[in-house]
């Protein structure tokens, strides 16, 4: 299988046909796979027609429509600014989203360029690198992130948390290493690399054109692993204060503050941002499972 | 002069109108009516923040006070029941001169430490000189207000005398401060840190044991001075989180916390605890501020910070967010419902305090055309706690209604306070507290930069330096509300900084603690002494 | 045996070493600092030079390097400072905290063991039925649930339910077994949860692959299912890989009951954690890191010599 994705990834005619038939074997072969693929794609649907979903703004306070009860009004209900919840849970999913995908593929490229690295040259570049690996995994994650929040700031642009988004891959940087790494080494003991190095062929054309293609299967389980992970790791440090701050709408700021003093009034205001985190999650962890089944030969029955 | 019922209200009904009836709300003087103290008992309440220090003279957060006052007399102290009425503590009786240059203390006799040494008058004068001239390696923040005091004698072992430079009005206040917990003079001479270190007063308690993070406790010390007090065995404070704070006064765990609580913790509360909920409300010595740094374009222009101030719609902001958070009434530089206040028809007169909304942002709107900004963008930048966040948010939709576009950034409190002294910010969501009334305390926020290092507005304004320091001198009431009021209406006019509104302090516990009186700061009244349960 | 130990503890060293530096240099550059937040708090009025003087007292005017020096200097002595902000030892700041974190790390790992290890047995034994199905359900949502949320849920539902909170205070198990029972019990489940679901997958994964194993399916169509002597053994392979997940996971844990110490308001390590940074205290922000990245390091080792004791294979000299 993993030939097949590096045939994918070799643009050329017939790609997308190959790609097609792929799809469709794997939606066959991985019914819960892709129902967290659905998931997915529902969600980042509304993400991204947030603006033209939403009935309100999600920002805009409404003092006389406070803590509101889910209603036709708002189906949600309202938070204690009255705000609509649903339209906050929605934009909600588009922070979640572009902060887990972006700082999982951030992670996941820079740790993934740096096990290629380490596997193609071998020696002392790779005991460095592990060594150098080896103390930011000494961290745990949720303290690496907070410290490098701590220290950068926020920094918004366009509205994007650049520096949650940089907080947030840190972390995922050496664990995407040490296992595109391991992915690595296999390809790199080929016959065709050495091949290509006496070929006068230059080290980088070699990493990215012959090596990393090998490897986009753990790549792309990686990949969905780790957003999982950082959308939860977003609205953890959303909850502490840490993370998106008001008034961006957000899940886990959703959940912190004094959201509990609402809880028998407003209970709308825990359960439904909480279900948010765990369904995305959720479908990321399904649909990264069922990847990770159907690419690995070892569990084809 | 003194108002009984100054700034305390009782409550008729639950705001929200959720259909509870209405509860025993307290006025002023109810343990008088709930009948005779008993003695015994442990007092069990909570602190929201762990304490940096011991020493009250080094810090001025309420984290330390809670926990320390019990242990710790001071000079003079406001009269429990009956704020702002101040009367002796170890002090027995005071007399002031009439060129109010020379106040003479006569100390209570026989009052002991807690480790059985006699309190006299060479205590409380180590004790103040140590606060306004700290030797090197102490740490006072009570040194700007004890700046114009000469001298401090003794001239018998009961009897001390202050010396004044120049006439200071507020000095009495100063000397009520909860902060002046006197020392022994003999231990300060052989390590004058040891406060910071060592619990050791003449208060109703004892120290017994801190385990930090956890917990704080005090046992009651037989020989305190006022016989038959305190009425308590001991008390316990534990440190927790608001949010867990409610948890466990709804679960009868704690029974009460001093600080204040937001209008749905409140409401939580009793509804957990029904008929044993006691509530107490006031206006509180903290109000939330829009600092705008005039050093930085445009905020240097006054019709930018005047068109920002009117497009704040206060009393809408009042009515709405003091049903969701500390965020309460509507005041001037000095606190609603004080006896410096101005009235509700002064307030009107300034700017972004009338009642016509659509004509103060059409002015503001006006104000900013002509001042060239009317495509306004700036960062507001705030504390990631509450009410702050509310009041940011409240500022930013006020101000999204005259076209002006925000970015709200929260940051910590250590990068809040090094942004402010810096000048490394544009608009700024600002607070102030403190202990008492008096102007002299209050209206330093407002004047020059370089007159004071709180007026993080970096602004100069000599006119407001010189109203300052006349009502500083002036003594006779009439004359100094005029000043005040003076002051008052050409800092709105400037508006380098200005009120958005004050705090409502809403104090709830459980109905077994009687004894312990409301005042608009949580900074007082916290010895215990005349605290009980009724259990 | 030994040498391999003593040869594991010498790579550690480089490792601690790096969390040092990087540590120290980079909390350095945060702005702002604990003298003002100690100072200012509740705004009361402190002349600059006021805090000028606290700042030298702490010594945070010395050049860097100096600083440095003095802390990798404490290090090794085993001196890990006085925090910023209370000016008490840093090790009894820890001292008193460690033990209720490390309890509720215990207890969280025994309830996701008592939980994982048969319904991770069962799904791989049942595969693709309703069972495995339900399980694997159960799994996937309990690494989906964020724990604070979980545990959010817990106290409130407590509340509203049964009219109870947990106790407030930590009481050793020692003193007063209820009372710390009841109050840990709470927030062990909330993280324990997710402990169990990380667990429970392992160990259906490593349960399928030794199943596949030939000597099983030998056994298997021979009908010697029953067989305890191949039960067993097969059992016992299956469940290294579980066992090094159990060791990393408790590490981690360590890390992760930051959030969920501030939801059940305990006094932990967690907490303690998050209000230095909060209040910019580098020496505890630098003494929890080194002491959390110890932790991570030391379980590592132990995994690895539970892994050479229990697998000859991989023992080391074998």
């Amino acid at each position: 299988m993993s030939a097949t994705i590096a045939g994918l990834a070799r643009s050329g005619p017939g790609a997308f046909g190959r790609f097609a038939r792929g799809a469709g074997r794997f939606a066959r072969q991985q019914p819960l796979g892709t129902l967290g693929l659905l998931v997915i794609l529902l969600m980042a649907a509304a993400a991204l027609g947030a603006d033209l979903v939403s009935p309100y703004d999600p920002e805009a306070a409404d003092f006389a429509a406070m803590l509101a009860p889910p209603s036709p009004d708002h189906i949600l209900g309202t938070d204690s600014f009255g705000r609509d919840i649903l339209t906050r849970l929605l934009f909600g999913a588009r922070t979640a989203l572009t902060i887990g995908l972006a700082s999982s593929f951030l992670g996941c490229a820079a740790g993934g360029l740096l096990g290629l690295t380490a596997a193609y040259w071998g020696g002392r570049v790779d005991m460095l690198l592990q060594q150098l690996v080896d103390i930011i995994l000494a961290f745990p994650i949720i303290v690496l992130a907070l410290v490098v929040v701590a220290l950068v700031g926020r920094n918004t642009v366009a509205g994007i948390d650049l520096n949650l988004i940089a907080a947030i891959a840190v972390p995922i940087v050496p664990r995407a290493e040490r296992v595109i790494r391991a992915a690595a080494l296999g390809v790199r003991a080929m016959p065709y690399i050495d091949a290509a190095r006496a070929g006068g062929y230059g080290d980088g054309y070699i990493i990215l054109r012959h090596m990393a293609p090998n490897v986009m299967a753990p790549f792309l389980v990686l990949l969905s692993a780790y957003v999982a992970q950082a959308i939860l790791l977003e609205a953890s440090l959303s909850f502490l204060g840490l993370g998106v701050t008001e008034p961006k709408p957000a899940w886990g700021l959703m959940l912190s503050g004094d959201s509990a003093n609402f809880y028998q009034e407003a209970p709308w205001m825990i359960l439904f941002p909480g279900l948010a985190i765990s369904l995305a999650v959720f479908a990321f962890n399904l649909f990264g499972d069922s990847l990770r089944d159907w690419l690995d030969p070892k569990f084809r029955t | 002069m003194t108002d009984r019922t100054d700034g305390l209200r009782r409550r008729e009904a639950l705001g929200l109108g959720l259909g509870l009836p209405a509860l025993l709300w307290a006025g002023p003087g109810h343990a008088a009516a709930t009948g005779e103290p008993k003695r015994g008992g442990t007092l069990i309440y909570s602190v929201a923040a762990e304490p940096p220090t011991y020493d009250l003279t080094a810090t001025s957060t309420f984290a330390v006070m809670h926990r320390l006052a019990p242990h710790y007399s001071t000079l003079l102290q406001f009269e429990p029941g009956n704020y702002p009425n101040i009367v002796g503590d170890l002090a027995e009786s005071w007399t002031e001169a009439p060129d109010k240059m020379t106040y003479t203390f006569k100390l209570r006799d026989k009052v002991v430490f807690h480790d059985g040494t006699p309190c006299e008058a060479a205590d409380v004068k180590a004790t103040y000189d140590r606060m306004r001239a700290p030797p090197t390696g102490v740490i006072s923040s009570r040194q700007p207000s004890f700046a114009q005091i000469a001298s401090v004698e003794t001239p018998d072992r009961l009897t001390v005398v202050f010396r004044m430079k120049a006439v200071d009005a507020s000095i009495t206040d100063t000397f009520a401060s909860p902060w002046n917990s006197i020392f022994s003079a003999a231990k300060l001479t052989s390590d004058p840190n040891y406060p910071g270190r060592v619990v050791m007063g003449t208060g109703p308690f004892r120290f017994v044991e801190h385990v930090p993070g956890s917990h704080w406790v005090g046992t009651r010390f037989d020989g305190y001075f006022r016989a038959g007090h305190p009425y308590l065995d001991g008390f316990r404070a534990i440190t927790m989180a608001p949010s867990a704070m409610v948890n466990a006064l709804a679960g009868r765990q704690i029974m009460a916390e001093f600080r204040g609580v937001t209008p749905n913790e409140r409401d939580r509360i009793v509804r957990a605890l029904g008929k044993d909920t006691e509530v107490e409300e006031s206006s509180w010595m903290l109000h939330m501020i829009c600092t705008f740094n005039c050093q930085k374009k445009p905020f240097d222009d006054p019709r930018v910070r005047r068109a920002l101030s009117l497009a704040m719609d206060r009393w809408g902001g009042s009515a709405s967010l003091s049903k969701v958070s500390q965020l309460g009434p509507v005041g001037g530089l000095v606190r609603p419902g004080s006896t410096w206040s101005a009235t509700s028809a002064e307030m009107e007169k300034w700017p972004g305090y009338g009642r016509d909304l659509a004509a103060n942002r059409a002015e503001a709107r006006r104000l900013l055309k002509e001042a060239g900004q009317e495509n306004l963008q700036l960062t507001l930048l705030d504390r990631n706690i509450q009410p702050y966040i509310t009041a940011g948010v409240f500022m930013i939709d006020q101000w999204r209604q005259i076209g002006v576009k925000v970015d709200h950034q929260q940051v910590e409190l250590a990068a809040w306070y090094a942004a402010q002294n810096s000048g490394n910010f544009e608009v700024l969501v600002d607070s102030f507290t403190q202990f008492s009334d008096d102007p002299t305390n209050v209206l330093v926020k407002y004047v020059s930069y370089d007159k004071a290092e709180v007026a993080v507005a970096h602004a100069t304004d000599r006119e407001l330096d010189r109203l300052f320091d006349e009502q500083g001198r002036t003594v006779e009431v009439a004359a100094r509300k005029a000043l005040v009021r003076q002051f008052e209406t050409r800092a709105m006019d400037q508006a380098y900084a200005v009120p958005v509104l004050w705090w409502q302090r809403i104090v709830a516990m459980n109905k077994e603690v009687r004894g312990w009186s409301m005042s608009p700061t949580h900074m007082i009244y916290q010895d215990l002494s005349d605290v009980w349960l009724a259990t | 045996m030994l040498s391999f130990i003593i040869r594991r503890i010498a790579l550690m060293v480089p490792t601690l070493l790096g969390v040092a530096v990087l540590t120290f240099f980079l909390l350095r550059v945060v702005p702002g600092d604990v003298v003002e937040v100690k100072l200012r708090s509740d705004g009361a009025s402190v002349t600059q030079a006021t805090v000028q003087a606290e700042r030298v007292r702490l010594g945070l005017d010395r050049p860097l390097v100096n600083q440095f020096g003095s802390w990798m200097g404490g290090l090794v002595t085993g001196d890990l400072g006085t925090s910023m902000w209370t000016g008490r030892p840093v090790s009894q700041e820890i001292g008193v905290r460690l033990s209720l974190t490390l309890q509720v790390a215990v207890m969280a790992a025994i309830i996701a063991v008592v939980i994982a290890v048969p319904l991770g047995t069962l799904s791989a034994l049942f595969r693709d039925t309703w069972l495995d199905y339900a399980v694997r359900i159960f799994t996937i949502a309990g690494l989906a649930v964020p724990s604070f949320w979980l545990g959010m849920l817990i106290v409130l539902s407590l509340l509203t339910v049964f009219h109870w909170s947990p106790p407030v205070t930590y009481t050793p198990f020692w003193r007063d077994p209820v009372q710390n029972m009841s109050q840990l019990i709470w927030p062990a489940l909330a993280v324990g949860y997710r402990y169990a679901a990380v667990v429970a997958r392992m160990v259906r994964s490593s349960v399928l692959e030794v199943l596949r194993e030939d000597y099983i399916r030998t056994a298997r169509a021979k009908g010697v299912w029953e067989s305890h002597v191949v039960v067993r053994h097969a059992m016992r392979n299956a469940m290294l890989p579980a066992v090094t997940v159990v060791g990393l996971e408790f590490a981690f844990l360590i890390g992760g009951l930051v959030v969920t110490e501030q939801v059940f308001n305990l006094n932990g390590i967690g907490r303690l954690f998050v209000e230095a940074v909060t209040r910019s205290d580098f020496v505890l922000v630098q003494a929890l890191i080194m002491f959390l990245a110890l932790v991570f390091v030391v379980t590592n080792l132990v995994v690895d010599l539970l892994y050479g004791v229990l697998d000859p294979r991989v023992r080391p000299g074998a």
